[in-house]
């Protein structure tokens, strides 16, 4: 067992752990804050796999500014929890089905496993600095429009949330 | 060196308690949150290909992505907002004015 495959078991128990916690929270800022956690985790995950920049943005932009766009619209309308949620003893037997499925399936993956390929040693990639120029070469010269176009959708979603909360004033003649 | 296979079925728990969560839980809000968890979900699984392809262009793939969903949650928001001034719940089993 390598420090890899420890690092790694231990990480996917918290994700799902916190995925699991965010679904069953009868308190709507306690699933928020578990997905909260969930990203941080997947933001190691990423650090994990060698790719610094996005385990970045996945925690300013995720955990920070989504996150906080969350809590903030959960307690402007104080809806922490609805009466008569879902009835989780319900679950049982579609669950067990579930789990069954989840298991074989687990179970194929696991025994068919072979390495496909190296993944990038985590140390090497996140110490230097050079992925990330590689990256960034190939953000602004191969995928430059794609880019451009993310800029104009943000200004769009930003415009459309505006025109969407703003009340109009009728005109007084 | 952790195999593919194993970050292949991380990526789809993550996104089966998504998908759980948007069929069986009423708070729109924990609705919407569950989606964010089925594209984090599927982020994961690109990065771990783009890492084992050595290749950065998943990478970007997910920049992308995130700031998509970034885009998504502000108009998404702002709906639910709406919808609650005009309804006073976000109980999706209310929300039905659609249905036939």
């Amino acid at each position: 067992m390598t420090i890899d495959l420890v690092l790694f078991l231990t990480l996917a128990f918290i994700a799902i752990a916190t995925g699991l916690g965010m679904l069953m929270s009868r308190n709507a800022i306690y699933s928020a804050l578990f997905l909260v956690l969930n990203f941080i985790t997947v933001a190691v995950f990423y650090l994990l796999l060698g790719a610094p920049f996005i385990a970045m943005a996945q925690i300013t932009v995720y955990a920070g500014a989504i996150m906080v766009l969350f809590l903030f619209v959960i307690m402007l309308l104080g809806a922490e929890s609805l009466t008569g949620e879902f009835n989780f003893q319900k679950l049982w037997f579609p669950g067990g089905l579930a789990l069954i499925l989840a298991a074989e399936a687990a179970y194929l993956l696991i025994s068919k496993a072979r390495p496909v390929g190296d993944i990038l040693a985590p140390e090497a990639a996140v110490n230097d600095p050079g992925t990330l120029v590689e990256l960034s070469k190939a953000l602004f010269n191969n995928y430059l429009l794609p880019f451009e176009v993310t800029s104009i959708l943000l200004l769009v979603a930003m415009v459309g949330a505006i025109v969407l909360t703003h009340k109009e004033k009728k005109v007084q003649k | 060196m952790v195999p593919v296979d194993y970050y292949i079925l991380l990526s789809a728990i993550l996104f089966a308690i998504g998908v759980t969560g948007v069929l069986i839980r009423r708070n729109a809000l924990i609705i919407f949150m569950s989606i964010e968890l089925m594209l984090n979900a599927a982020n994961l699984a690109i990065v771990a290909f783009s890492s084992v392809l050595k290749s950065f262009s998943g990478q970007i793939f997910v920049f992308f992505v995130i700031a998509v969903a970034a885009a998504e949650v502000a108009v998404g928001l702002a709906l639910i907002v709406e919808i609650f001034k005009s309804k006073h719940s976000i109980d999706v089993d209310q929300i039905s004015s659609l249905k036939g």
